[in-house]
């Protein structure tokens, strides 16, 4: 199961409540994760299930208030992330752990050259001369597989397209070696040849860099051509996670297989209906009491509307919220 | 499915969209955005046709385009025996409600101070002299069609979330009883498990009432699940235009193999034997388009003449038609 020595990410009940005039909006409930170094995690979810909030929670990227960190452990490389100084949080942020959020178009700031952003992080962490910083934000250009990256420097953002900025964004995450790598849905915004592109970019980056990396997105086809273990998140909270071969293969929960099912697939003969899943995602105004997903289950029963499944091993690399999983298909619990 | 001979609902050729750049004081015209450059294809009673390319190549235009929601630069539009490119005030309104629009964001094309029963009546107050009732039980009929409960006509856009504004928005578009609807990415803004449902919505009504779509997107799967025929643009030209079933299995422009290939397949299995095109750099600017083939900068197999020579836009094989130098 969990080895706790060789994890550079170990994330345990982590909640985080938002504290609205309407009031309480519980994004995250009780998200438990780990992450080993050089391995990339993937994780699905639709809008609003908290996986954004999930990632920008451990790094208190969030407005506090309104949001608020209720409970929950962030270990992060030996050290304890929720007591942490202000001043060592601002080392780790950008430093060691390396940010990508969706959309290249506002996430540069339009006003500085792209090289002054990169070398922004590289004076401020690892303490360059500004020579040195001006050479190495030109290797990283190259790195990411830019063009002419010396001259482009220079270049203010509405300079570059959309899938060069988001090459950029890449390139300023990396800029000082994280060791881990969050990226927020970095290919949303971009057309699929694009995607194409970027995909191969961070497979080969991995292989020469070798970090860990967190991939959040709500497309299952990326996340099956990227990720090593993928986790499904529904409501807040995670309900399913797995090795990304044995959740393609396997799947448990009956909202992954419903969103399998709704994939149109490329190869194969069309169908003549897509599955759907009916009704709406929950909406968070209260801390999960049942199982969010049971009003859109189709095999709900009258447990799964009185308490709230925790998550259950089916082998040593799966494990699932549900249940109807747990009984092995039975329902009269 | 379409057996009885195939009669075209919609006939454009040769359609042209040109912005003109305006610089300087005086602001002169300095070029123009080639938006759409040029294109020519029909679309069949009852069929979907597909409209799919990468942001910027002009297939929003192109929608917008065929219901005249632009003046046209050129070409001709036919929808039922009529040319609507050159159809002028009040001939054109009476068209107007054989064709109609479901807008992507439902956000966005919904009046946040408009109840919904008079979003979708409102197409009724301008076309059709009904009494309040029957007003309201057309209304009510309406969202019954798309799968809303009647006692939400009453209600604000805002109450309501995505997918079922996106119903509310093709309950609009149903209420003249149209022939012919352009759904503009209807489902671009929608979760996967929301974007089904409304697929199958879309589906469904078409088959009751007989509809024709042009379903512009550019999720390829999607578009292979629901169209019969699939057009693929490239900066402001079609590429390839294809039965959709040959299209996905046997592509022969380059480009549509690049961008097929490009579909992230979800299946981790076949993660690592699938064999991907990966086009080098972006898509050149519409407002100064490379000279010959508008792709061959980025074409694996662009020689000589694709730099100088426009290829022609011809039948390869029964119903598919493509513009490439190398295609037999």
């Amino acid at each position: 199961m969990r080895d706790h020595s060789a994890t550079v990410l170990d994330v345990a009940n982590l909640k985080t409540v938002f504290n609205t005039r309407d009031g309480e909006v519980h994004a995250v409930n009780g998200v438990s994760f780990y992450l080993k170094p050089g391995e990339l995690l993937g994780i699905v979810g639709e809008s609003g299930s908290g996986k954004s909030v999930t990632m920008m929670s451990l790094l208190k990227l969030l407005p506090m208030p309104p949001a608020e960190i209720r409970e929950g452990q962030i270990e992060f490389d030996g050290r304890d992330l929720r007591n942490v100084s202000d001043d060592d949080l601002r080392r780790i942020r950008g430093g060691e752990i390396g940010f990508v959020f969706q959309d290249p178009m506002t996430s540069l700031n339009p006003v500085f050259t792209v090289g002054f952003q990169l070398v922004e992080p590289l004076r401020l962490h690892m303490g360059l001369s500004k020579a040195e910083a001006r050479k190495r934000a030109a290797e990283l250009l190259e790195l990411v597989g830019i063009p002419d990256a010396a001259s482009r420097l220079k270049d203010y953002p509405h300079q570059f397209s959309g899938g060069m900025r988001q090459r950029v964004m890449i390139a300023i995450a990396l800029a000082c070696d994280p060791k881990v790598l969050i990226a927020d849905e970095p290919t949303t915004a971009l057309d699929v040849t694009i995607q194409a592109q970027i995909l191969e970019l961070v497979k080969e980056l991995r292989q020469k860099l070798g970090m860990a990396i967190i991939w959040i997105t709500h497309d299952l086809g990326v996340i099956a051509e990227i990720a090593d273990r993928v986790a499904v998140m529904y409501a807040g909270q995670i309900v399913e996670h797995a090795e990304v071969k044995e959740l393609f293969a396997n799947p448990q929960h009956p909202y992954t297989r419903a969103l399998l099912e709704t994939l149109p697939r490329m190869g194969e003969a069309r169908a003549a209906r897509l599955p759907s899943i009916d009704g709406q995602p929950p909406n968070l105004d209260h801390a999960p009491t049942h199982c969010e997903f049971a009003p859109r289950c189709k095999h709900a029963f009258t447990r799964c509307r009185k308490e709230n499944p925790k998550r259950f091993e089916v082998n040593p690399a799966h494990d699932v919220a549900c249940f109807l999983a747990q009984s092995g298909g039975s329902t009269d619990a | 499915m379409l057996d009885a001979p195939k009669k075209p609902l919609v006939r454009v050729e040769n359609l042209k969209m040109h912005f003109p750049i305006f610089r300087g004081v005086l602001k002169r015209q300095v070029g123009a955005v080639k938006a759409v450059d040029g294109i020519s294809f029909d679309v069949f009673e009852g069929e979907t046709l597909g409209l799919v390319g990468e942001s910027g190549c002009g297939k929003s235009t192109v929608g917008r385009c065929v219901l005249r929601l632009y003046e046209v630069t050129g070409g001709s539009i036919t929808i039922d025996g009529t040319d609507i490119a050159t159809l002028s005030g009040a001939d054109l309104r009476a068209k107007r409600p054989e064709m109609q629009m479901i807008f992507q964001d439902p956000q966005a094309s919904l009046n946040p101070r408009m109840t919904v029963g008079s979003i979708i009546s409102e197409p009724l107050d301008e076309h059709e002299h009904m009494t309040r009732d029957e007003k309201r039980a057309k209304v009510g009929e309406l969202m019954d069609a798309v799968g809303l409960a009647r006692r939400f006509a009453d209600r604000y856009p805002h109450e309501f979330s995505g997918g079922q504004r996106q119903r509310i928005g093709i309950a609009r578009a149903l209420a003249l009883n149209p022939k012919f609807i352009v759904c503009d990415e209807p489902i671009a803004a929608l979760d996967v498990s929301i974007q089904a449902q409304v697929v199958n919505l879309l589906e469904d009504l078409q088959e009751k009432f007989g509809l024709t779509y042009l379903f512009i997107s550019h999720d390829l799967s999607m578009v292979r699940h629901l169209a019969t025929r699939v057009a693929v643009m490239y900066l402001g030209r079609l590429v390839e235009l294809g039965d959709a079933e040959t299209l996905y299995m046997a592509p022969r422009h380059p480009y549509t193999q690049a961008l097929l290939s490009a579909v992230p397949n979800p299946d981790p299995a076949q993660a690592g034997h699938i064999e991907r095109i990966i086009l080098e750099g972006d898509v050149p600017s519409p407002a100064n388009p490379p000279p010959g083939c508008t792709f061959s900068t980025r074409c694996p197999r662009a020689q000589a003449v694709c730099k100088q020579d426009s290829p022609a836009w011809r039948e390869i094989g029964e119903g598919h038609f493509a513009a490439c130098h190398f295609i037999e």
